[in-house]
C-alpha cells in the first residue's frame, strides 16, 4: 500500500463549513491526511473536533465544501459508503450499543446476512470468537461472543470497538478521543495499536485534546479552533513543550503566536 | 469481509485483572447472558401457575376443550396487535392509536365490501389505510419530531374522530362475508375445533421471532432502541427502522381489525376501544423493556395468553367480575417486579 502515489493525499478536506441550523460548527476547514500518516487533530472541547469526524464517515453530510479519498472526489458519503472506501471509525464504547450481545455489536450496520436479510448467526459468533481470541487478545472465558457490552469494563469495550475496526479492511482508521477514561495501562495499548497501523502502512487520524498521548504517535498535529484550523505543525519542527504552550495560549487568547 | 490477518493489537495482553474480583464477574456475565431465557423462564412459570390455579379452582371447567375454544377465539385479536407492539416498545417508543387504527381501517373493510361485494379489494384497502395510519405516526414522529407517546395520542384521536364522522354511530352489518374463502381463512374453525386466528397468531409469533432474533432488521431495533446515537454511527438508517416498525404496527392493527369484524360479522364504531390496555399489559407483562433495546416475542405471546384468559378464569374459580381488574393489576405489578429484579445491573 505504501508505494501509492504519494504526491495525492490519502484524504483531503476542502473548504468543509458545516451548521447545524445557525450555529456555524465548521467554518472552510482544510484538512489532508498523507498516506502512512498519523495525524493528531487536536483542540479544545466544541472546536469542532467530532463534527468534522462526523463528515469524513458520512454521519453528517457537510453544508458545503469538498471531500476527496484517493485522489477521487467523495459526494454522497454516507457511513456505508465511507466504509467500502476504507474508512473505519473508533468511536469509543458510544458506538456499541449496551444490552447487544457482542456477536451483534460487532456486526452493527453490516450484518452477515443470507437471502432475505435472515443473520448468519453462527458465523457471526465465530467471527466474533476469532476477533476476540485472535485480534483483541481476551483470554478470559468470562468473556463469550454471548457477551453483553454492558457487563464489560471500559478497557474491554475499548478493545471491542478498536478490534472492530481492525476487522474491517481500513485504510484510514480514525480514532474518537481513544483514551478518554481509560487507565494508564489501558492507554498504552491504544498507543501501541497506533503505532501499529503507520507499521503496517496505514494512516489515521487521532483525536484528543490530551497532547501527552498524541504527540509520541502522530507525524503531524493539526490544531482545530472554533471551527477553524488554527494551525498546521510536524512533529520535526515542533517540540511537545511548544505544541502545549501554543494550545494553552490559543486557549486563553484565541491566538496561536 | 475478509479477515485482516492483523495480530498486532494488544499482543500478549490480557484486558481481564486477575484478582478475587474474577470469579465474581464471572457470575455477572453468567448472569447477563441468561438474561432473556430467565425472564422467559419467568413468564412461562407464571403462566403455569395461573393455569394450575384455575383448574384447582374449578377442574370443571379448566380441564375440558370448551374454555380453551373460547381463549382460541378471543385472544388472537388483541395477541397479533401485542406482537406488533412488541417492536414498537422494542424500539423504546408507543403506540397508542392502534386500536382507533383498527376501528377506522376495519370501518373501510365493511364500507367497502358492504358496496363492492368484493372482500379481496375490501381487505387490500383495509391494510392500505392501516400501512397509511401507521406512515402518518411515522411522519410526525420521526420527521416531524414528536415524542411518540404525544403524536400517537394526537392520532388516537384522529382516527376514532374520523370513526365517529364516517360511521355516524351505526355498525354495519357483515353476514354476507360468511360465504367467502377468505372468511374461513381468517375466522373458520379448523376441523370444526381450532379457530383460525389461533392459527394466525402462532404463524405470526413465529415470523414475529424470527424477524427480531434473527433477521437483520430486527437486530436493527434492537440496536435502535438500545442506542440511537451509535446506531447511526454504525451506519443504521435510524429513520427507515423506525418508520417501518410503526407502520407494521398499523397493518397488523388494520388485520386485527378485520379478524374481530369477521369474527362477529359485524362492524361496530367502538370497535378495538377495549384493546388499548390488554394489548400494553400483554407487552409488559411479557417482559419487553420500556426502555427499549430488549424485547423477547415469547413473552408477549404468553402474556397475551395470561391477559386474555385471567377473566373467564376469575369468574370460573368463583370470583365475582368485580375482582377482574384488581387481579389484573396484581399480575402486572408482581411481574413487572420481578423483571426489574431479574435485569437489575449488577456492579
Amino acid at each position: 500500500m505504501a508505494q501509492e502515489n504519494s504526491s495525492t493525499p490519502l484524504l483531503s478536506m476542502v473548504n468543509i463549513h458545516k451548521s447545524f441550523g445557525e450555529v456555524n460548527v465548521l467554518n472552510g476547514v482544510d484538512v489532508t491526511v498523507g498516506h502512512n500518516e498519523i495525524v493528531g487533530l487536536v483542540g479544545d472541547n466544541g472546536a469542532g473536533k467530532s463534527t468534522l469526524i462526523k463528515i469524513i464517515t458520512g454521519v453528517h453530510p457537510p453544508t458545503s465544501g469538498e471531500v476527496y479519498f484517493k485522489g477521487e472526489r467523495i459526494t454522497m458519503l454516507s457511513v456505508r459508503r465511507s466504509r467500502e472506501l476504507g474508512i473505519e471509525t473508533v468511536y469509543q464504547e458510544r458506538a456499541l450499543a449496551d444490552q447487544q450481545t457482542l456477536w451483534r455489536n460487532t456486526f452493527a450496520g453490516r450484518e452477515l446476512t443470507h437471502r432475505f436479510g435472515f443473520l448468519k448467526v453462527k458465523d457471526q459468533k465465530e467471527e466474533t470468537e476469532k476477533l476476540l481470541r485472535e485480534h483483541i487478545g481476551f483470554t478470559s472465558k468470562a468473556i463469550t461472543t454471548d457477551s453483553m457490552v454492558l457487563s464489560l469494563s471500559g478497557g474491554e469495550k475499548q478493545g471491542i470497538a478498536i478490534g472492530r475496526a481492525l476487522y474491517f479492511k481500513a485504510d484510514l482508521i480514525i480514532l474518537d478521543e481513544p483514551t478518554m477514561g481509560l487507565s494508564l495501562s489501558e492507554t498504552r495499548r491504544v498507543l501501541d495499536f497506533v503505532h501499529g497501523i503507520k507499521e503496517k502502512g496505514k494512516s489515521a487520524i487521532f483525536i484528543t485534546h490530551n497532547i501527552y498521548y498524541v504527540y509520541p504517535v502522530a507525524d503531524r498535529f493539526v490544531i482545530l479552533d472554533r471551527g477553524n484550523v488554527a494551525g498546521e505543525f510536524l512533529k520535526k519542527d515542533i517540540s511537545q513543550d511548544d505544541l502545549e504552550e501554543k494550545m494553552v495560549r490559543l486557549a486563553q487568547t484565541g491566538k496561536l503566536n | 469481509m475478509s479477515f485482516h490477518g492483523q495480530s498486532l493489537l494488544f499482543c500478549g495482553g490480557s484486558f481481564v485483572t486477575v484478582s478475587f474480583a474474577q470469579l465474581e464477574r464471572l457470575q455477572r456475565l453468567k448472569a447477563v447472558r441468561l438474561r432473556l431465557l430467565r425472564l422467559e423462564i419467568s413468564i412461562t412459570a407464571v403462566v403455569a401457575g395461573i393455569f394450575l390455579l384455575f383448574i384447582i379452582g374449578n377442574p370443571k371447567v379448566f380441564t375440558r376443550f370448551d374454555i380453551y375454544y373460547s381463549f382460541m377465539s378471543t385472544i388472537p385479536f388483541f395477541g397479533i396487535m401485542a406482537l406488533a407492539m412488541t417492536l414498537v416498545v422494542t424500539l423504546g417508543e408507543m403506540d397508542l392509536s392502534f386500536p382507533s387504527v383498527l376501528a377506522f381501517s376495519a370501518w373501510m373493510f365493511g364500507k367497502v365490501f358492504q358496496v363492492t361485494g368484493n372482500i379481496w379489494l375490501a381487505v387490500l384497502v383495509c391494510l392500505a389505510i392501516g400501512l397509511g395510519a401507521g406512515a402518518l405516526n411515522s411522519l410526525l414522529i420521526v420527521r416531524v419530531g414528536i415524542p411518540s407517546l404525544v403524536a400517537t395520542i394526537g392520532t388516537m384521536f384522529f382516527f376514532r374522530g374520523m370513526v365517529n364522522v364516517v360511521a355516524q354511530g351505526k355498525g354495519i352489518p357483515l353476514v354476507k362475508a360468511k360465504e367467502t374463502i377468505f372468511y374461513y381463512l381468517c375466522v373458520g374453525r379448523i376441523g370444526e375445533v381450532v379457530p383460525a386466528q389461533a392459527v394466525w397468531m402462532i404463524v405470526l409469533g413465529i415470523g414475529f421471532w424470527l424477524l427480531l432474533n434473527r433477521h437483520r432488521f430486527g437486530s436493527h431495533i434492537l440496536f435502535v432502541g438500545d442506542n440511537e446515537e451509535s446506531s447511526r454511527m454504525m451506519g443504521i438508517d435510524v429513520e427507515r427502522v423506525k418508520t417501518i416498525v410503526f407502520m407494521q404496527m398499523g397493518f397488523f392493527a388494520a388485520f386485527a381489525g378485520i379478524l374481530s369484524t369477521l369474527e362477529v360479522t359485524y362492524f361496530w364504531p367502538s370497535q378495538g376501544q377495549g384493546y388499548l390496555l390488554t394489548t400494553l399489559a400483554a407487552v409488559f407483562i411479557g417482559g419487553t423493556s420500556v426502555f427499549g433495546g430488549m424485547g423477547t416475542i415469547y413473552g408477549s405471546f404468553v402474556g397475551a395468553l395470561i391477559i386474555g384468559s385471567l377473566e373467564a378464569g376469575i369468574i370460573a374459580i368463583g370470583l365475582s367480575g368485580f375482582w377482574i381488574q384488581l387481579i389484573y393489576g396484581l399480575i402486572i405489578m408482581v411481574s413487572v417486579s420481578i423483571y426489574a429484579i431479574l435485569l437489575r445491573k449488577r456492579g
